[in-house]
């Protein structure tokens, strides 16, 4: 109601202008003449009669829905291109790996799908010690609410104990924790594992964290197929691809 | 033809003159410039927001010469830095005037800030000037993040893969998000190109248009000064205009003569810097920097740059809640977003830190140790302070280090935080009716 009384409101002043105009500059000093006086009778009418407010909203809301539709709809090739590329996408092929030359003790790194992937050849000392640490030094001693395929044994996160097969990144932060694989190397109960340079976790040979570290979970263990001395990672066990 | 400025030009050159007809050069000049009265009592302080922008020149120029032989290729990035270095002529000039002028980007910007905060320049009616100044300290922080990733050395890519990573924490969309935000599932070209482009147009754009919005709202309200009182509210008339405060003399030539001295000081600064110490110890550029970006192997000790380390000090500081390490990216983000409440935080009586009370002083001192010391321990390996003995072996860490952070984090919250309520209680001193100022005190000293 209040923008209909101001419109008609702003419609009689700019009469009263118009009108004050006419009069003055007219082009005889009489007045103007019948047409023109006509003329400018029925435009003023216009003027003050028909800016139907009600009206202008539906003009203006018919252009500005779809208008913004359009804008939206148009943000998303941007959007869409920010997304990986095709090429990226199939990138993804499972990685055979030959560990015959792999030593106890040694850990090779190999790539798959951009991340490291660990294989690690651990000793008998070193598969020990997955077992001796107490379970309550550990935020998921059973693997409960980590990432590892069903045939992995959930403690020793393996399907051979002496072959650990684990992503080499950190689930805090994505980093790729270090060896620190002499026992007493981080502190006296330090057993031997790998901790994390970026924010501090650490983990133990099987990759199990500690209590204390940022990383919530265990390092994820990959879909991999072991068969002498070739690993595939990426395929299952059954040899599908993951 | 009519003038397109307010009052008669400053120009007598016909050529300006023609100009001026037709463009408000005169006009811009006087109310930034020359009819813009700043008060007389600026300090030492008040020399950092024009370094900012000197700064921010430096950068783009510097920048712009850099892209010329840069190459935002996975492939060709890092080689392409080193041919800037040792092949270009005075190529290394330019990328360590560049590199360097991040770091001082930052400095000039903390110091800036922290004048800010002690002469209550955030409070009401500078409350705006203030969000947008937050708003250029947001965009100064992710252009210098993406420009991190540019030269893709080993800190350049580990740095980014936390940051992004910072955002798969995001329930729900997280790991959907950190991808879109890569645009690979890891780092790699897709995002040096994106980041690239982040950098050279992107941010720069946003950057400029808040530099520019920030002096316009700034020359609307007036300039604070170390005495937190407004020059407008004083005595009218100086030897410029009878309207103006009495305590406010023109920005030119007062204070742009002024300001060249800050520059003079800062160039030689920082040429220093440039000549001398463009490393500075790998605190400007990360020794690890100098490899080449390997996604198989993460470098023994990562740290991000000096300037973003309180902020990474609080993430690391914080313990995975709920199985989730949401709740630390959550901290980082709040510790740089609170600064945007300050003006509503501050309940005090007074604006500047010389007529504040002993409780506001101390909070204030205790939250700068907080954020030096923040700083310091986002440089260092969480083992730095050694461990606890045995009989903490109930704690969740027993490195020191991790719990030091710990409680300067809770400090500099508690400083954000508790300040409506120490603001309100401090017992401040009485502010004086006019700007402290050598003239106005003379007389007094006399009696």
């Amino acid at each position: 109601m209040t923008i209909t009384v101001t419109v008609a409101a702003v419609a009689a002043a700019s009469r009263d202008d118009s009108a004050d105009g006419a009069l003055t500059s007219g082009p005889r000093p009489g007045g103007p003449c019948p047409t023109a006086r006509n003329f400018q009778q029925k435009h003023e009418k216009r003027m003050s009669e028909t800016v139907n407010e009600s009206r202008r909203k539906v003009a203006i809301a018919t252009a500005a829905v779809p208008g913004t539709l359009v804008g939206a709809a148009a943000v998303t090739p941007f959007v869409a291109s920010l997304a990986p590329s095709e090429r990226a996408k199939a990138a993804g092929a499972p990685v055979e790996v030959d560990i015959s030359a792999l030593k106890p003790g040694e850990k090779m790194n190999v790539e798959w799908r951009g991340k490291v992937v660990w294989i690690m050849r651990r000793t008998p000392e070193q598969t020990a010690s997955i077992t001796q640490v107490p379970a309550n030094q550990l935020n998921d001693p059973d693997s409960a609410k980590s990432i590892q395929p069903e045939y992995v044994d959930k403690k020793t996160r393996s399907v051979q104990p002496d072959l650990g097969i684990m992503e080499g990144i950190c689930t805090h932060l994505g980093c790729s924790p270090v060896n620190k694989f002499t026992p007493g190397e981080l502190g006296n109960d330090w057993r031997g594992g790998f901790y994390c340079p970026c924010h501090g976790s650490k983990f133990d040979f099987a990759g199990r964290v500690f209590t204390g570290s940022p990383a919530p979970t265990n390092l994820p263990v990959p879909p991999h197929k072991i068969d002498g001395t070739r690993v595939v990672i990426g395929i299952n066990p059954d040899g599908k691809e993951a | 033809m009519a003038s397109a400025n307010k009052g008669p030009s400053l120009f007598k050159s016909p050529v300006m003159q023609w100009v001026d007809e037709r463009f408000p050069l005169s006009s811009l000049m006087r109310d930034h410039l020359t009819e813009y009265y700043a008060p007389k009592n600026f300090n030492f302080w008040y020399y950092f927001g024009s370094l900012a922008l000197l700064v921010l020149v430096i950068q783009i120029v510097t920048g712009i010469f850099l892209t010329m032989n840069y190459k935002p290729d996975a492939n060709y990035a890092f080689g392409s830095v080193e041919f800037i270095m040792r092949d270009v002529d005075y190529g290394w000039v330019i990328r360590y005037m560049h590199s360097t002028g991040a770091s001082m980007f930052f400095v000039v910007v903390y110091l800036h800030m922290c004048r800010g905060l002690m002469y209550g320049s955030y409070r009401k009616p500078r409350e705006l000037v203030w969000i947008l100044g937050c708003l250029i300290y947001l965009a100064l922080m992710a252009e210098a993040f993406f420009g991190y990733l540019l030269p893709w050395g080993q800190m350049s890519f580990w740095g980014a893969q936390v940051i992004v990573n910072l955002f798969s924490a995001v329930p729900f969309i997280g790991p959907e998000l950190a991808v879109w935000i890569r645009g690979d599932y890891s780092i790699g070209d897709a995002t040096l190109n994106r980041f690239f482009a982040f950098h050279v147009i992107a941010l720069p754009l946003v950057l400029l248009g808040l530099v520019a919005a920030h002096i316009i709202a700034l020359h609307e309200v007036g300039s604070n000064n170390p005495d937190g009182i407004e020059i407008k509210k004083g005595p009218k008339g100086n030897r410029w205009s009878k309207d103006a405060p009495a305590d406010g003399i023109p920005f030119h030539p007062y204070f742009t003569v002024k300001d060249i001295v800050g520059v003079v000081v800062f160039l030689m600064i920082f040429s220093a810097i440039v000549f001398f110490a463009p490393e500075m110890g790998g605190y400007f550029l990360e020794h690890n920097n100098f490899i080449p970006a390997d996604p198989l192997k993460t470098p023994d000790h990562i740290a991000p740059v000096w300037y973003f380390t309180p902020f990474y000090s609080i993430l690391r500081a914080v313990p995975p809640l709920f199985g989730s390490q949401f709740p630390g990216v959550i901290a980082m983000g709040l510790a740089v977003m609170v600064f945007f409440a300050l003006p509503w935080l501050d309940r005090g009586k007074v604006k500047s830190i010389r007529y504040r009370g002993t409780l506001w002083k101390s909070w204030f001192a205790a939250f700068i140790i907080a954020f030096f010391v923040l700083g310091y321990l986002g440089v260092e390996p969480t083992t730095v302070w050694g461990q606890f003995g045995d009989w903490a072996s109930f704690l969740d860490t027993r490195d020191r280090a991790t719990w030091a952070a710990r409680f300067f984090t809770v400090v500099y919250f508690a400083f954000f935080f508790l300040m409506p309520w120490y603001t309100s209680r401090d017992k401040t001193k009485p502010e004086p009716a006019r700007v402290r100022y050598h003239e106005h005190e003379a007389p007094a000293a006399a009696e």
